[in-house]
């Protein structure tokens, strides 16, 4: 028995076996999320949403995935295609990618990088990139509009999100995720979404903004754009592209609960289930993810000017001056924290 | 070693997108015609060519952007030794981040940040 242990710790065979579970977890996660978020709407409008395949219509994601296997794939004549059939790896390895350090439970991280939070906002805005890539090569006005705004969307987004983490940063002294959780140990009131209120609203909605969900979906848009970026997309291209923002949402959801809501650590002590702490983790995700789909069904899609104040005159004065409390309150109060 | 993990698993991940797509194209049919080739355009046919120069807002943000993420690249170093800088480090980050918050309100002022 330890030796089969053993090997499965030996080198290349970890490395398969890791990718091979973030891999299942990441195309899982956008099977059930779109399921989920279809059943959520349905839900909130008093429908049934999805029922026909499967037992209360589970396994719907299953037959969307072969039906779009067996789609063809158009892709516009003038496109640039190289640039075109490009975007969609762009967009999924950032979703794949950022699962490496994130820590499931106390032993459970695949790579626990010193730099994790660092290397986190590096990856993420390489799908602002896709974004582009999809817009530009399509070659259509649609896409092009879409590009445009999803660029300046999550530009603008991506400077409140790297300043709201400062914080957490600060009271932990580490970039390491491991380490951020390992601090928030003991009871939910040592969870830094306490200290850290309107950093933890902050990075919410600019979490929000950077997986363009509603109410920031100009990029898609539907209602104006017909959808934006992916508008030229059919079959498993834009099966991916749809696939890497929903995990991407779950994502968010994931460092947003590893950073601010404790990661695995479990809300009272008495609950700690030592190795299943994943569990702790799971639920947290699960509920924040579903947050997402509620305010999806509940609020209408911002004005771009409005988009572009509440992230510049809003959200990066709100951060910066809670670095300053914070920074204010560690030097005075230097026997609490 | 860690980061030798990192870049192997951004190839295969890669590569695994990319195996996706080429047996998608593999299985489903592919019938062309000059119809389906046309860009999208709520059913008209395109007359411009989108590849053309657009706004200099996005410049001005993309600027904006820039100044405020390379401050962050510096701020994190800071953030993490915060501690044992003290009242220095305090001091430090103040003189820091006003210089570049004073930078942000004049670009408010002038109308940078308006979207029209």
């Amino acid at each position: 028995m330890q030796t089969a242990l053993n090997v499965l710790e030996a080198e290349p065979v970890r490395l398969l076996i890791s990718f091979g579970a973030i891999l299942f977890l990441v195309l899982n996660l956008a099977g059930i999320l779109t399921m989920a978020e279809r059943k959520t709407a349905a839900y909130i409008q008093l429908r049934f949403g999805p029922n026909r395949v499967g037992p209360r219509g589970l396994l719907q994601p299953a037959a969307d995935v072969v039906k779009l296997f067996t789609k063809e794939n158009v892709s516009p004549g003038r496109s640039d295609l190289w640039v075109f059939l490009a975007a969609p790896i762009a967009m999924f390895i950032p979703a794949a990618l950022v699962w490496l350090v994130i820590p499931f439970s106390p032993n459970a991280v695949v790579a626990d990088l010193n730099v994790a939070i660092l290397f986190f906002v590096g990856i993420t805005s390489i799908s602002a990139l896709g974004v582009v890539m999809a817009g530009y090569g399509s070659r259509s006005t649609f896409s092009l509009l879409g590009a445009l705004r999803g660029a300046a969307q999550m530009i603008s987004y991506e400077v409140p999100l790297i300043l709201s983490l400062l914080g957490v940063v600060m009271l932990t002294g580490s970039l390491s995720l491991v380490d951020v959780v390992r601090a928030q140990g003991g009871g939910f009131w040592h969870w830094y979404f306490l200290p850290q209120l309107p950093m933890f609203i902050t990075f919410y909605i600019a979490g929000l903004a950077e997986v363009k969900r509603v109410p920031f979906d100009l990029p898609e848009g539907e209602s104006e754009i017909v959808g934006g970026y992916m508008v030229e997309y059919s079959g498993m291209t834009w099966a991916l592209i749809q696939a890497s923002e929903f995990a991407s949402m779950g994502l968010m959801s994931a460092i947003n609960v590893t950073l601010f809501l404790g990661g695995w650590q479990p809300p009272f002590e008495f609950l700690d289930l030592g190795t299943f702490n994943w569990f702790w983790f799971g639920l947290k995700t699960a509920l924040l993810m579903f947050t997402f789909q509620w305010i999806r069904w509940s609020l209408p899609r911002l004005r771009m000017d409005q988009l572009m104040d509440l992230g510049w005159k809003v959200l990066v004065p709100i951060t910066l001056i809670w670095l300053f409390v914070t920074a204010g309150a560690m030097l005075i109060f230097q026997e609490v924290f | 070693m860690l980061y030798l993990y990192v870049g192997i698993f951004m190839l295969l991940v890669s590569g695994f997108v990319a195996t996706v797509l080429v047996l998608a194209r593999l299985i489903s049919p592919g019938r062309r015609s000059s119809t389906k080739a046309q860009t999208y355009e709520t059913g008209e046919t395109t007359v411009t060519d989108p590849w053309r120069p657009f706004p200099v807002r996005y410049y001005v943000f993309a600027l904006l952007f820039l100044i405020f993420d390379v401050e962050a690249a510096f701020l994190y170093p800071w953030a993490v030794i915060y501690r044992e800088l003290g009242v220095y480090g305090f001091v430090e980050m103040i003189i820091f981040v006003s210089i570049l918050a004073v930078g942000l309100i004049y670009a408010w002022k002038k109308g940078a940040l308006k979207w029209v």
